[in-house]
């Protein structure tokens, strides 16, 4: 062992140590220095200290972004979590029916961000859409809804329309959490004469801890992200009623051609991203990966 | 406000990360590397000239053809057209151009873009040139020169078609409740509302895209204030979007809205994706404003709406009281092609752009595959042509145009340019005043 251990132990750190700084390290430290020139991507730059900053961090645009983007990680966070939870969960029990279910609901994470979008946007035309047709003939409401051109709830559907792309994905999470559960706690609360529910609240939803929390920093440090399904939805509008962070970003610097105010906001994503994870983690204690098994 | 533009915008992203990573990585030597098109002459004694040009589909064939006629005419000039896409075009011709490695002859949409290059001392004059052959000069109609016309001076020639912006209009719903296309903006209102009340959309908008909404906001500014409204802002007037002319279009297009003209969710509807042009088509909507292209995309989705004679198409209504040329059009002029000042045969570039661009032959194949170009004289071809109706009224609108003004976004900086079309959505949806609307954008000014 010795010294000969750790010089192999450090080589095999270094594709990923090479990997992160390439393709993360470096990128990120390209964009806080793309953040203080006044450049258009094509032509000569200009280093402008923090003026960049300054416009941003003064102007109202951001901070509506800003909160938008707040908007959509709450309301994804509550459609996701408590349908992918139930999904999982009823997806890990034995019964052979449910792998078949398991196949339908999975399909969604199949396709990509812009087939949804499209489809989607599609379904949802006021004019020509499966939606509106499908309830004027349920007669539910007078058709034309305006569902993505709507100031008031075109982010509501917008995220509605994410956490379906993204449900099977946390289901698929809970599903393997819920699996690792051991059947002798189960068998003991049954013969303790448990309920169907207190074994949930009292067994399946402590074990599942750990596998909330990452399913719940997926979730949340994704919402920063979402770009792909709102480009084709909305484009950011109607005015700029669904212009998130990461789409405030993209106009920023290659529609306005305004590299350095985008990099701004693309530095500002990079830190709530990193923030919010270690946030996460500490406060619900789940860096200190005690055993959930401990005494079996 | 060109529709392949926007159709193109995922293009364009990982362009521009290209193109930011070959100007940042590698300088600007490999910009255009493989070009050396300045060469004066080759092996044979010949004058070799390079022209760079967009067309895709049959119009590139239109364009391969000139270019072939031209060197069967000329032996003693080789011409040779590059094609690039739309949006790729736009940075490399920039990047070249900074290196002083252009083609001899480039396309562009004139306006502002062009202007840079000719503040850069890159870009020919090709006036005296022009002076100095009136059956050359006199080809073109006046109206499309503007965009690559500063100060009186001349920099590019129009190489293909017009794309004026019209009202399309649902002929049977119009015969249906005895209507007849707006003359004028009261007769807009009326027709509105006859046919709301019979539970017809008035006017279908792709406002989804926002681009659709900038051609009210153009052609009422122009109707209301004239052609120097938008001039103002373009030269950086202070204040120049306050002007009452601003002011009185905002308030129309938002009485058109409040009047219940667009149909409804008409901020969710694609304009790129055709839905809005479904609607006129399958007779849920009675109107469109839309450029020319609107007819080939009418043409493409439902052939038989144009072929049983349904699609009548008007200009905009005239607006009482306005200071404009009822005349006035907006639109897309057409695309120029100008001589680079680095090229080292101006004189067979100009030999080029006289003989071959848009001559009879080129005018022939151009109205062949139903465009129109900018070329005087050319009425009974046109007559005779398939669907001779529509290409004589699109060519009449811009030959009787005294002043053709250039689409917005094209002729503004880009950031100016999106606030424009973000706040203008914004005031078709309520949820900006006319006042609001002047005062966000005469931030974007600068003096």
């Amino acid at each position: 062992m010795g010294t000969r251990m750790n010089w192999q132990r450090w080589l095999m750190v270094v594709p990923a140590v090479l990997f992160f700084v390439v393709f993360a390290l470096f990128p990120m430290a390209i964009a806080v220095y793309y953040s203080g020139l006044q450049w258009n991507g094509i032509g000569a730059a200009k280093w402008v200290n923090l003026m960049n900053w300054q416009q941003v961090l003064h102007d109202g645009e951001a901070l509506h972004a800003l909160r938008l983007t707040g908007e959509v990680m709450v309301l994804s966070w509550v459609f996701q979590t408590p349908v992918s939870l139930m999904v999982g969960v009823f997806l890990a029990g034995r019964q052979k029916h449910r792998a078949v279910f398991g196949v339908f609901y999975f399909v969604p994470l199949l396709f990509s961000s812009v087939a949804i979008g499209v489809t989607w946007s599609y379904m949802l035309n006021p004019n020509f859409g499966l939606i509106d047709a499908l309830l004027k003939s349920l007669h539910f409401g007078s058709g034309n809804q305006n569902w993505l051109g709507n100031t008031h709830i075109a982010l509501l559907v917008v995220s509605m329309i994410i956490a379906w792309q993204f449900i099977p994905f946390h289901s698929l999470l809970y599903q393997g959490g819920a699996k690792q559960i051991p059947d002798s706690l189960y068998e003991a609360a049954t013969i303790d004469g448990a309920s169907v529910w207190s074994n949930f609240f009292s067994i399946t939803l402590p074990q599942l801890k750990y596998t909330i929390i990452t399913s719940s920093v997926l979730i949340l440090t994704g919402s920063l992200t979402y770009f792909d399904l709102i480009y084709v939805l909305t484009g950011g509008g109607p005015g700029e009623s669904s212009t998130v962070l990461a789409m405030d970003m993209y106009k920023q610097a290659f529609v306005n051609q305004n590299i350095g105010l985008g990099s701004v906001l693309a530095v500002i994503l990079a830190v709530a991203g990193v923030l919010l994870s270690i946030l996460t983690l500490r406060f619900t204690g789940f860096n200190r990966m005690e055993s959930q098994l401990e005494g079996m | 406000m060109l529709k392949k533009q926007k159709a193109f915008i995922s293009t364009s992203v990982t362009v521009v990360l290209a193109a930011g990573v070959l100007v940042t990585g590698c300088g600007n030597t490999s910009a255009g590397g493989s070009q050396s098109n300045s060469s004066a002459s080759n092996a044979s004694g010949k004058a070799s000239i390079t022209i760079w040009d967009i067309q895709t589909g049959q119009s590139q064939q239109v364009v391969k053809n000139m270019s072939q006629a031209f060197n069967q005419s000329h032996s003693s000039i080789q011409s040779n057209v590059q094609f690039f896409e739309n949006d790729p075009y736009k940075q490399k011709i920039q990047i070249s151009m900074g290196a002083h490695n252009p083609p001899d002859i480039f396309v562009g949409w004139g306006g502002g873009v062009l202007k840079s290059y000719i503040d850069a001392g890159d870009v020919y004059d090709l006036t005296s040139a022009l002076n100095s052959d009136s059956s050359w000069s006199n080809r073109f109609l006046p109206s499309v020169m503007k965009p690559v016309t500063f100060n009186g001076k001349v920099y590019g020639i129009p190489n293909d078609n017009v794309q004026p912006v019209m009202l399309f209009y649902n002929k049977q719903l119009f015969k249906q409740y005895n209507l007849t296309p707006p003359k004028t903006w009261d007769d807009l209102l009326n027709d509105v509302k006859v046919l709301k009340s019979h539970n017809i959309t008035p006017i279908s908008l792709g406002g989804k895209d926002q681009w659709p909404d900038l051609m009210y906001e153009e052609y009422l500014v122009d109707r209301v204030g004239g052609p120097t409204v938008f001039n103002n802002v373009v030269t950086g007037k202070a204040n120049a979007w306050s002007d009452p002319a601003f002011m009185k279009a905002n308030t129309m297009i938002q009485q058109l809205v409040n009047a219940g003209a667009f149909e409804q969710g008409f901020s969710s509807v694609s304009s790129n994706q055709g839905e809005d042009a479904a609607l006129l088509y399958t007779g849920k909507a009675a109107m469109e404003l839309m450029g020319s292209w609107g007819f080939a995309t009418v043409l493409s989705d439902d052939k038989s709406f144009i072929e049983q004679g349904n699609l009548g198409f008007a200009t905009f209504p005239t607006v009482s009281g306005g200071q404009g040329d009822p005349n006035d059009i907006v639109g897309n002029p057409s695309n120029y092609y100008s001589i680079s000042n680095d090229s080292k045969n101006k004189s067979a570039d100009v030999t080029f752009l006289k003989d071959a661009v848009l001559s009879s032959q080129n005018v022939k194949d151009w109205i062949s595959i139903g465009d129109v170009p900018p070329v005087q004289g050319i009425e009974s071809q046109l007559k005779q042509a398939t669907y001779g109706d529509y290409l004589s009224f699109t060519y009449d609108m811009v030959k009787n145009a005294p002043n053709f003004q250039a689409s917005w976004d094209q002729a503004l900086p880009p950031s100016e340019a999106q606030e424009l079309l973000t706040d203008l959505s914004k005031l078709f949806l309520n949820q900006m005043t006319p006042q609001q609307f002047s005062d966000d954008m005469n931030k974007y000014i600068k003096s």
